[in-house]
């Protein structure tokens, strides 16, 4: 009797979490699926259309904006989160005094919410309260710096906060990686008399592929979900600029009602990030077997 | 805002909104004589209003229950509408404005409401395009409370006088001409905020200055390819960035009020804004006619674009509740609730012929010309407040007009063809 219920036990205790889990990610996700090929105006129906709401999607030139923000938001972003974080990882692996306080700080920016983030970049790129103000108000008065309001620019300054927020993240997974290292490699490449920018190029980074494949995991899942900074820093604009899709998806589907277009595109947003996970995850589950 | 980007990140995937919705389900479900309102109206003075109506309501015994979701003009109100409806758990009431009226009673979700509009003589107190906007099918379902003229112009009179400027300029030749001047004291000549809404705001009465009534009514509101097309709207598109001209630089993303409050400090000298403005300069203690100046946009005199906040009233089973409802749409349209609420909200009534002996001058002016232009077809609703056309569409309008004031590669032709596109949303 108690050996089943030792048995049974945990199997009772995960249930719970695994049925609300199941019914609140999947269901709602095959809800989604099944709401972006129906005909929902403001509120759901569930008159079949096939894939109208995709054409229609891919006719809008505002989604294709969106879809060309978050190509140049993602690829910065990422790229320049793993750069920085990199670069910070190792300066800070140099044996460094109060390299605990340091590492504090680059950190810091995780503990605030992108909404935060936002905002505050908000004020410092602002041309009549931040950066340019300041540089005026000191003498430069040449100075221009219209990133924000500029609509060909202002999805950068999306991309400055975001690496501002997520380098140090970045940095601390690199820091660990760095720290997994056998010094024993580096010293034996130290006494064949490879210079440190070599070992480093050669041996370190090389050996921090694992790490870099999770870090970019991570966050260009975070680039396709970015939604709050957007909202915090631009609101999308101006005009709609700096719309990403999910800033896109909730306008379409909660403003407009156009439900069945905004779980159109967000069914496309599931799509990437599946395209990313899903390779990565099956790697990383067939390659157990060997590695342990 | 800050409240609304929480919220809205709460709303972010379609999973939770729906988690939301079987949280509702739970909610339980309104008592006999019980009316729940749900309403934005969370402001100072607009909260005050509020509290003026659950008064009346409870005088007449019945219970009101309030259900107030702040931020965002709205939107959030909208989306947790939407929940509660689809949950099959609608409110008595709720604050819905323009042709969304008409989509909830295309889902068959509005109660009919003409024994009151009949009993209370609805048709005879409300100009007839005010009336169409609450009615479906012909029978009235929703009630409406106040209107805002969003043709506005406000002014800091001490700016035209450092500039030079003798009184509010009747045309835009005549607006050009001003701005110049206060450009060239130093002043910024345009308070102008960079949100969607706003650039149609600005966007609308120049089409009504430009093209007159009719031609926005062909354009804006019945959405006419040959007149989208035209002549008068390219002019009207030249004229809207022109005036971007004419503002700050960093105008990208301000808030209207904040906008409204460069006008106030003199920083600049007009601002296009609906009359809620007038609220901002009246909590600032400024007073209308010494402080600041109100006048119809230019060439806009004869015509009148308005927003009407109106209730939504729901079907409701229970007999107590459908009293407390029809109770309920009697009180807003009662001369008592009309002239307290929109002393203090800055709009005027909505009903004809009130006295408006409390009301300041630009509320005055406002009324007389509701009444007039009702009589001569200048009355049109405003698309940039949801007025007119429905969300899908302008939606799309409203993206493209804000992509062309910002953008200014844009050309006026190219806009003119996407206008044409835009309006063609479904």
């Amino acid at each position: 009797m108690s050996r089943t219920l030792e048995s049974m036990l945990p199997k009772l205790v995960v249930a719970p979490g695994f049925i609300l889990g199941f019914a609140f990610i999947y269901g709602f996700m095959i809800w989604n699926g099944v709401l972006s090929v129906s005909a929902s105006r403001m509120l759901p129906n569930y008159e079949f259309v096939g894939l109208a709401q995709f054409e229609r999607l891919f006719e809008m030139e505002r989604w294709w904006v969106a879809l060309k923000n978050l190509g140049i938001f993602a690829l910065l972003y990422v790229g320049g989160a793993c750069v920085i974080g990199v670069l910070l990882a190792i300066f800070l692996d140099q044996k460094i005094r109060a390299e605990g306080a340091l590492r504090t700080i680059y950190l810091y920016p995780m503990a605030l919410s992108f909404v935060v983030t936002g905002t505050a970049w908000k004020w410092m790129l602002n041309p009549s309260l931040g950066l340019e103000k300041l540089m005026h108000d000191w003498g430069w008065t040449s100075f221009h710096f219209d990133w924000l309001v500029n609509t060909d620019m202002a999805i950068y300054c999306v991309v400055i906060a975001g690496i501002w927020q997520s380098a140090g993240f970045a940095m601390a997974l690199f820091l660990a990686g760095l720290r997994g290292i056998d010094d024993s490699i580096i010293k034996a490449a130290q006494v064949d008399g490879a210079s440190l920018p070599r070992i480093y190029w050669r041996i370190i980074l090389p050996s921090l592929r694992p790490v870099f494949f999770s870090t970019i995991l991570v966050l260009s899942h975070l680039a396709i979900k970015s939604f709050d900074l957007v909202m915090a820093l631009t609101n999308g604009g101006p005009g709609y600029s700096t719309d990403v899709p999910a800033t896109f998806m909730y306008a379409m589907s909660f403003t407009r009602g156009q439900v069945g277009l905004g779980a159109a595109s967000a069914t496309v947003m599931l799509m990437t990030v599946a395209a990313l996970v899903v390779p990565y995850l099956y790697s990383e589950l067939r390659s157990k077997p060997h590695d342990r | 805002m800050y409240g609304r980007i929480e919220e809205t990140f709460t709303m972010l995937k379609l999973n939770q909104l729906a988690a939301a919705v079987a949280l509702t389900v739970a909610a339980g479900v309104a008592n006999a004589g019980e009316a729940e309102v749900l309403h934005y109206w969370t402001s100072g003075g607009e909260a005050k209003s509020v509290a003026e109506l659950k008064k009346m309501l409870e005088a007449k015994g019945h219970k009101w229950k309030d259900f107030a979701v702040a931020g965002g003009a709205g939107d959030n109100a909208a989306t947790v509408l939407k929940s509660r409806a689809i949950s099959g758990n609608p409110p008595a009431a709720a604050q819905v404005k323009g042709p969304a009226i008409q989509e909830w009673a295309n889902e068959g979700m509005l109660a009919n409401m003409d024994a009151t509009a009949k009993a209370e003589k609805w048709d005879e107190l409300l100009p007839k395009v005010v009336a169409d906007v609450m009615k479906s099918k012909g029978s009235y379902v929703a009630a409406p409370v106040n209107v805002h003229r969003v043709n506005w112009m406000w002014a800091n009179p001490d700016v035209l006088k450092k500039a030079g400027v003798a009184g509010m300029p009747k045309s835009w030749d005549e607006f050009f001409a001003a701005a110049d001047k206060i450009k060239a004291s130093g002043a910024i000549a345009v308070a102008h905020g960079g949100q969607n809404w706003q650039d149609f705001t600005t966007f609308e009465s120049v089409v009504l200055g430009v093209g007159g009534a009719k031609f926005y009514t062909d354009a804006l509101v019945k959405l006419d390819p040959a007149a989208l097309n035209s002549a008068t709207m390219t002019k009207s598109l030249e004229t809207f960035r022109k005036i971007k001209g004419y503002t700050d630089p960093a105008s990208p993303g301000r808030d209207w009020n904040l906008t409204t409050a460069m006008v106030m400090n003199g920083k600049a000298g007009f601002q296009f804004m609906g009359d809620w403005a007038k609220g901002e300069f009246l909590a600032a203690g400024k007073a209308p006619g010494k402080d600041f100046l109100c006048a119809a946009a230019p060439g806009t005199a004869n015509a009148y674009t308005f927003n009407v906040d109106s209730f939504i009233m729901f079907k409701l089973k229970d007999a107590g509740a459908q009293k407390a409802q029809s109770d309920l749409a009697a009180s807003i349209m009662s001369t008592g609730f009309q002239e307290v609420f929109n002393l203090n909200k800055g709009s005027i009534p909505v009903r004809l012929g009130m006295k408006m002996d409390k009301f300041d001058e630009c509320g005055k002016a406002s009324a007389k010309d509701f009444v007039d232009t009702a009589k001569t077809g200048g009355l049109v609703p405003s698309v940039a407040h949801g007025m007119a056309i429905k969300p899908a569409a302008e939606g799309a309008i409203k993206d493209m007009v804000s992509q062309f004031w910002n953008d200014d590669k844009v050309t006026v032709a190219d806009a003119q063809k996407k206008l044409i596109a835009a309006a063609a949303t479904k």
